[in-house]
């Protein structure tokens, strides 16, 4: 097993605070809204050094994605922030008709996704997000692990035409992807090559994937880790080339079962290459109030959960 | 200066076209089309700085349109192809499959013209600011200009675009109310009262223009000439447009029926005799 450190936690969501901040200065057409969620998004930095393209828009979400499309027209590239539930289902009609079937290049940035927002309970920790969005013909659908990989998505979605959904949350998580590391959309990143078992993950649970594979290195299971940043468009060939060696596959995300990362896989290996397949996801519930490690632990999303997983689909093979 | 006989005489030939082509796929929303007429017509024939013959979807340096109740498309559709932006025959395909001309309009299928989808009510305000944002940052000092329906504005998206707009004094936006009184299951004043539409906008900021005869060409004219001697004043402007849903067609006039529905033969023949081919028809 590859050895991964890390020399600090930190946020994803700082990581798109600082990627803004320099696309600020390099792009001259990238624009930012917000909906009164500024510090939480970190687009102070933003927001401070360009006054003029920053738009508060208050607490209106359906009328900041409708702004947003229509500043695509005069050749602007909206970054729209605020949290994920409020980034997704709670405009997913004017996402679907202004932005993604009117084709505005519009990149929805949406903060505190999923459980490890915490104490605020499941008002606020959606776990339907991805689903909601990859369904939408067209869209892009992202969710990086760290602060490298999120300040590298939100730099690269800049130059990409088109709408895209990118997701990151609250809590500090190792920060262990190189900083010089290009970010690639819909391109997986090989973090562990292994011949015992695939396990693909997103997001907060490509860390947790790491730790599995070492206690798994440990017991003897060879794990082949992917780092999938991009849901859609899925690295279709990463994830077969992976599977002909290693005959059996356990997808990790923050996120439902149903609709999320895992789905994408099976539909695909499904039509493709039958596999043993065992989710490590939200089953069917919604989350409540505690510290986002309770949470994970609760509802089975923590590095024990995984090596769980893998055990159970090796046998299957 | 327009040639007011000119402007009538398409304003005829639209309202042929409307009726054609719903009548043609049995479906689609003549009613409100009707009724803004005069109000496309003015606003691409005399009142729009635009380039319908090299459409481009930025449209730097031209004004621009956004319809919100993007139901209405017969009409729209008609005064772009009209006006040239892509050919008068295209007409006959709206609704059909493989067509340009969707149900409800669309940027998707590429149809020049248009620059945003609608359909579902309450989005096209939100739209038309960020656009008027664009051409501020832009130095553009065209303006942009936006149609809603009065039912629409029971949407609540709309009172959130409304309070942005005159907090950020998107001065450079004149939007356009269709108040003919009438929605799919009624009057509007039965289905959901809009109280005072004057004096909702007033609060929320904005510059309130009324014009009590939204199909007489004349009138038409002279409000958007009103409306825009007061870009760049610092608020956001509205013009309340009572016109008459069904408007040239004595039998789909003062009900609400023909919001929705399309004419069958006899119907038709009997909206065409009303109606002079002022122009060839498509």
């Amino acid at each position: 097993m590859k050895k991964y450190t890390y020399t600090e936690k930190k946020d994803t969501r700082s990581g798109f605070g600082v990627g803004l901040s320099e696309l600020g200065k390099s792009n001259p057409n990238v624009v930012a809204l917000c909906a009164d969620l500024t510090g939480s998004l970190k687009m102070d930095a933003f927001e401070k050094e360009n006054p003029d393209r920053f738009f508060q828009i208050g607490i209106a979400e359906a009328n900041m994605m409708g702004i947003a499309a229509g500043l695509t027209i005069g050749g602007k590239i909206p970054f729209t922030g605020t949290f994920a539930n409020f980034s997704t289902g709670r405009v997913y009609d004017q996402i679907r008709q202004s932005i993604a079937y009117s084709g505005k290049n519009v990149k929805i940035c949406a903060s505190h996704a999923g459980l490890t927002l915490g104490e605020d309970g499941a008002t606020h920790q959606i776990l339907e997000d991805l689903g909601l969005m990859k369904m939408l013909p067209g869209m892009v659908v992202i969710n990086p692990c760290d602060f490298n990989q999120t300040k590298a998505a939100t730099i690269a979605i800049a130059d990409y035409e088109g709408p895209v959904y990118l997701r990151f949350g609250r809590p500090v998580v190792p920060n262990f992807t190189p900083a010089d590391q290009k970010f690639e959309i819909g391109k997986a990143v090989m973090l562990n090559e292994g011949t015992d078992v695939t396990i693909i993950a997103t997001g907060h649970l490509v860390w947790k994937a790491i730790e599995a594979g070492e206690a798994l290195a440990a017991k003897g299971i060879s794990a082949e880790i992917i780092n999938i940043h991009t849901i859609k468009p899925l690295d279709t060939d990463a994830i077969l080339k992976s599977v002909l060696k290693t005959k059996c596959v356990v997808t990790a995300e923050e996120h439902q079962m149903n609709g999320g990362l895992g789905d994408s896989v099976a539909q695909f290996l499904i039509r493709n290459k039958p596999t043993p397949q065992e989710y490590v996801a939200v089953n069917d519930s919604f989350g409540e109030s505690g510290t986002p490690d309770e949470l994970m632990t609760k509802y089975g999303l923590d590095t024990l959960d995984i090596i769980n997983a893998v055990e159970k689909v090796i046998k299957r093979k | 200066m327009a040639n007011i006989e000119e402007l009538k005489k398409l304003s005829t030939q639209v309202r042929r076209d409307i009726v054609r082509m719903v009548h043609a796929v049995s479906s689609g929303h003549p009613g409100g089309s009707l009724g803004c007429v005069e109000y496309f017509v003015a606003l691409y024939k005399v009142v729009m700085k635009n380039n319908p013959s090299a459409f481009t979807m930025d449209g730097k340096n031209e004004d621009l349109f956004f319809l919100s109740n993007g139901h209405i498309s017969p009409v729209f559709y008609s005064v772009l192809a009209r006006s040239g932006y892509f050919p008068i025959e295209e007409l006959k395909t709206f609704r059909k499959l493989n067509s340009r001309l969707q149900g409800h309009p669309t940027t998707h299928e590429g149809l020049p013209g248009v620059r945003i989808a609608s359909g579902s009510l309450g989005q096209g305000m939100s739209v038309a600011i960020g656009a008027a944002l664009a051409k501020k940052l832009n130095n553009d000092n065209c303006a942009v200009y936006s149609l809603h329906g009065d039912g629409e504005l029971q949407e609540g998206q709309i009172w959130e675009a409304a309070m942005y707009a005159a907090a950020n004094k998107v001065d450079n936006l004149i939007a356009t109310v269709d108040y003919n009184g009438r929605q799919i299951d009624g009057d509007v004043d039965d289905v959901l009262s809009l109280g005072s539409l004057k004096a909702k906008f007033e609060a929320f900021g904005w510059t309130v223009l009324e014009n009590n005869n939204g199909n007489d060409i004349e009138s038409v004219l002279s409000y958007f000439e009103k409306a825009k001697a007061l870009i760049g004043k610092g608020k956001p402007i509205i013009i309340l447009m009572k016109t008459e849903m069904g408007m040239g067609v004595d039998y789909m006039m003062g009900t609400h029926k023909w919001h929705g529905s399309s004419p069958n033969d006899e119907q038709l023949a009997k909206a065409l005799a009303q109606l002079e081919e002022t122009e060839k028809d498509y």
